[in-house]
């Protein structure tokens, strides 16, 4: 077991050196970092003293290696465009985008998981197959569009909602939140469910599908035969044994929440790190973008280690004793 | 403590059978008309008696059980018919009624252990899950009459085992558990399905004896459904022959294993191949309609299977093992001396001789199979030489040179579902040999060989165009054989070719492989757990007990003067059915 962490977190480990590889390139690509600091009447001397400065002369395995112990630190640099410390923005920035993903995800495991059992088990009654049908609507619509309709039923024809922003929010010190106020949660509700939607019926078929499988075992009819209650087959049993392969699955949704809710917050305005990112790709700030890239990452690999975990603990024939 | 026995419930009823099936009829309503599964069976069962249902796959015993426990798979119904249990109708009941009485009043066994138990719960959560389902007692109370079921079943250490998970028991302790688990409400009725049908030869022996006691002991019926005539003798105090849905013969066992009536039966309890003797030819099933395709003789002279197969004469064995060992990490760690393994061959050595049936029996686990694959280069042995030839395969480095041998050899798995390509046609399956080895001219002679294969192996030539699913077990095992004839080999090994197939089927693949291999002069090394059908197959028998070659005899040797104790004890578990 403890073995078995420790190699998760040693490919961890791996996965993140190699994106901040990828983060660090982005660097290269855009030409003399050094003209985006000076002037043009910077003489060359000048720009060569900078350059020594800040170490942009070292070979560039020894930058590289300078960026990754800065990341390690949370220091990305200053942005290009607003001129103010990278993990400042970020930092400001976090915890709206992470309020929003939570909700979502809550919503979309919320409904989806239970609405997948339903319809698995009661594949035939009409009810189910309106789930589905809805279900692939879901799928198949684009998340703008979602967030468009709702703004304009909700915010503009009946105005129940507002339409951008996050609403009033509470300064923690550390952290701002919106779920403490009225104006905040009313903000929350539209960004969240467009986020939710297109997760929560993947979700949905997923569970479905593989619901459908285990009910088919031969564990299932054992069950079954053993006179066990409906519901203890149903939640006991089939529903366990249909999570492990969706853990997989739902703990990469779960990171793609919070990666992709770019579009979101561009729909509404929501001040959060997608914004922040969408700004930085028009502008090229680039500091900004490899911040976000390795967050990004960072995120992935921590659900994924959370997942590999929580398999161990869910399913026994992986846990290896002495 | 105590527990409503089956007594006490019993004396409610009148002198009616302990359960009595009449005139049952089940339907599968399918696009393309109504499929009946069973028709007009009718079925007594007393306290205490042990009646078994025999006939082939699909003859209709298993949708008997699934109707007596309220458990046919939608869209099947019982179109007709009544099931009593204790004098009272229970087919009628309401699903919530028929729910308290699964598993509280007839219990039941399935056949594969390995997948009838819920892999995430420990066996006590799931007796204990059962018992409170049905019984008024408490839960310290079902954590300890689940380790005195343990017990009772045979399960050393039971009250350490009751903690583990199904993985963690072997294939026989999985089917004790699930045993436990059917009868751990005491109930009136025992419905087993091919209880040991996934099973060694010893370990079936177990768990017929520990099924028999428990009869004995808690005056159940009991129920038992198998295709094995073996497993019949063995235990059954009644028979009811089943064929084609319909029920064809019912009376006590040992009138029916000796005077059947039925032609069908008769023909049945001949297919069995004698354990004591060796004969030509397997017996076939006459009875049935269209059962062997004749396979017509070939002038391997002309023939394009004939060609090529001069490979040079060798005098030595075509095939020698030496010293060979293969070992399995069981238990990965970084540090070295932390590793488990198990050893799977443990320094085989044998020759098998060109133009040879070589058998090698053994129990699941003892390293017959591991032994095929190494053969036929699936796994690089940790140790040891294979020759082939003359040629050492395990130190042959050049592609070119290994795939010239591997054309020679080929292989006939064991389950015919899984080791055929299900997106591949046919005719594509056979033919993927012969053209990556560039056996034929052009596509056009691919075809004709594919062709002239498949009508060889007794399927004809239009079953190029379909897909393995739409063959039954049997037919897709001809498939298979078909493909290992495609690359002209002279060694063929089968592991357990015929082990997934009904006794009628059997019979014809083996006649197959034996007519194939005097025609072709193969030699062939054929592995399985089944010592009657090693005894007419094999010239040479190898013996394997936990990876080790254990004795090695000409098989009528062995079989009349085992010489080592592991044999004798083998030997001794072969259910013998007096032939009729």
């Amino acid at each position: 077991m403890l073995l078995y962490i420790i190699r998760r977190l040693a490919q961890s480990v791996l996965v993140m050196l190699t994106v901040a590889l990828i983060a660090f390139t982005l660097f290269q690509f855009v030409g003399d970092p050094i003209n985006n600091m000076v002037d043009q009447d910077t003489s060359l001397a000048e720009r060569e003293r900078i350059r020594k400065e800040l170490g942009l002369d070292d070979p560039v395995i020894v930058q590289f290696w300078r960026f990754v112990e800065n990341a390690a630190q949370g220091e990305f640099g200053v942005s290009y465009r607003l001129k103010k410390p990278v993990a400042e923005l970020i930092a400001e920035r976090f915890p709206a985008t992470l309020e929003l993903s939570i909700i979502s995800a809550i919503l979309a495991l919320g409904i989806g998981i239970p609405m997948g059992v339903y319809t698995a088990l009661n594949r035939e009654r009409w009810t189910a197959k309106l789930f589905m049908t809805l279900s692939l609507v879901g799928v198949s619509l684009p998340t703008f569009l979602i967030g468009i309709f709702l703004i304009l039923i909700f915010g503009v024809q009946l105005r129940w909602l507002p339409t951008f922003g996050r609403g009033e929010v509470v300064d923690l010190g550390w952290w701002t939140t919106g779920l403490l106020t009225a104006s905040g949660l009313k903000s929350l509700i539209m960004p969240s469910i467009t986020l939710a939607v297109f997760q929560m019926t993947l979700i949905v078929r997923l569970v479905r599908a593989e619901m459908l499988e285990v009910l088919r075992t031969d564990y299932i009819r054992f069950a079954r035969a053993r006179g066990l209650r409906d519901r203890a087959i149903h939640f006991g049993h089939a529903l366990k044994n249909t999570l492990v392969p969706v853990i997989t699955i739902i703990g990469l949704q779960v990171g793609a929440i919070i990666a992709f809710a770019i579009i979101t917050e561009s729909v509404f305005q929501w001040p959060g790190m997608g914004l922040l990112f969408v700004q930085a790709i028009s502008e090229v700030d680039i500091p900004v973008m490899a911040a976000y890239l390795m967050l990004i990452a960072l995120v992935f690999v921590v659900i994924n280690l959370v997942v590999d975990i929580l398999y161990v603990v869910i399913d026994p024939r992986l846990r290896t004793e002495s | 403590m105590q527990v409503t026995g089956p007594t006490t419930t019993r004396a409610a009823g009148s002198d009616a059978p302990l359960l009595e099936i009449r005139d049952l009829r089940v339907e599968f309503p399918s696009r393309r008309g109504t499929v009946v599964a069973a028709q007009g069976v009718s079925l007594t069962l007393q306290p205490g008696e042990i009646l078994g249902v025999v006939g082939e796959s699909g003859a209709g015993k298993s949708t008997v059980a699934y109707a007596t426990i309220g458990l046919l798979e939608p869209p099947g119904r019982m179109a007709a018919g009544e099931i009593r249990l204790g004098g009272e109708r229970i087919d009628i009941l309401p699903p919530e009624a028929m729910r308290r009485i699964r598993g509280k009043r007839i219990g039941m066994v399935f056949q594969d252990p390995l997948t009838s138990l819920d892999p995430l719960m420990t066996v006590e959560e799931q007796l204990v899950e059962t018992m409170l389902t049905h019984l008024p007692i408490s839960e310290r109370e079902a954590k300890t009459r689940a380790v005195e079921l343990l017990e009772q079943v045979g399960i050393p250490d039971a009250a350490t085992r009751v903690k583990n998970y199904p993985h963690q028991f072997s294939g026989g302790m999985r089917q004790r558990v699930v045993i436990a688990l059917a009868i751990c409400c005491e109930p009136e009725v025992l419905l087993a399905d091919e209880p040991t049908t996934a099973l060694d030869v010893s370990i079936q022996a177990q768990i017929l004896d520990l099924l028999k006691r428990l009869v004995r002991e808690r005056g159940m019926g009991m129920l038992i459904i198998t295709h094995d005539m073996g497993v019949i003798y063995e235990i059954t105090d009644r028979v009811a022959v089943m064929y084609r849905s319909h029920l064809v013969e019912v009376g006590p066992s040992d009138k029916v294993l000796t005077r059947p009536d039925h032609p069908y039966t008769r023909s049945l309890i001949a297919a069995v191949p004698p354990p004591d003797r060796r004969i030509d030819r397997f017996p076939l099933v006459e009875y049935i309609e269209s059962a062997g395709t004749a396979t017509r003789k070939l002038d391997l002279a002309s023939h394009w299977l004939g060609k090529a197969r001069d490979f040079g004469a060798g005098d030595g064995p075509l095939l020698r093992l030496e010293h060979l060992t293969m070992r399995f990490l069981t238990r990965p760690s970084l540090i070295p001396s932390r590793r488990r393994w198990m050893t799977a061959v443990d320094d085989v050595s044998f020759d098998i001789r060109p133009g040879e049936v070589f058998g090698l029996v053994g129990e699941s686990g003892s390293g017959k199979s591991t032994i095929a694959r190494i053969i036929t280069g699936l796994y690089r042995p940790e140790a040891g030489r294979v020759i082939f030839a003359g040629t050492d395969m395990t130190s042959l480095k050049s592609r070119r040179e290994i795939n010239r041998l591997r054309r020679q050899m080929q292989m006939i798995f064991q389950d015919p579902y899984s080791s055929l390509n299900p997106r591949m046609k046919v005719g594509d399956i056979v033919a993927e040999p012969i053209r990556f080895h560039r056996l034929a001219e052009s596509e056009a002679e691919v075809r004709r060989i594919v062709a002239d294969l498949l009508e060889h192996v007794g399927l004809g030539a239009r079953a190029a165009l379909r897909y393995p699913h739409e063959f039954s077990g049997g037919q897709r095992q001809r498939i298979s054989i078909a493909r290992a004839l495609a690359t002209r080999p002279r060694f063929l090994v089968c592991d357990e070719p015929t082990s997934a197939l009904d006794v009628s089927i059997q019979a014809q693949i083996l006649n197959l492989l034996k007519d194939l291999q005097e025609e072709l002069g193969l030699t062939m090394l054929f592995i399985s757990h089944d010592l009657p059908v090693i005894r007419q197959m094999c010239d040479r028998v190898g013996v394997m007990q936990r990876g080790k070659l254990v004795e090695l005899a000409e098989t009528e040797t062995l079989f009349e003067a085992p010489q080592h104790d592991y044999t004798r004890h083998l030997l001794a578990l072969m259910p013998r059915m007096r032939a009729a």
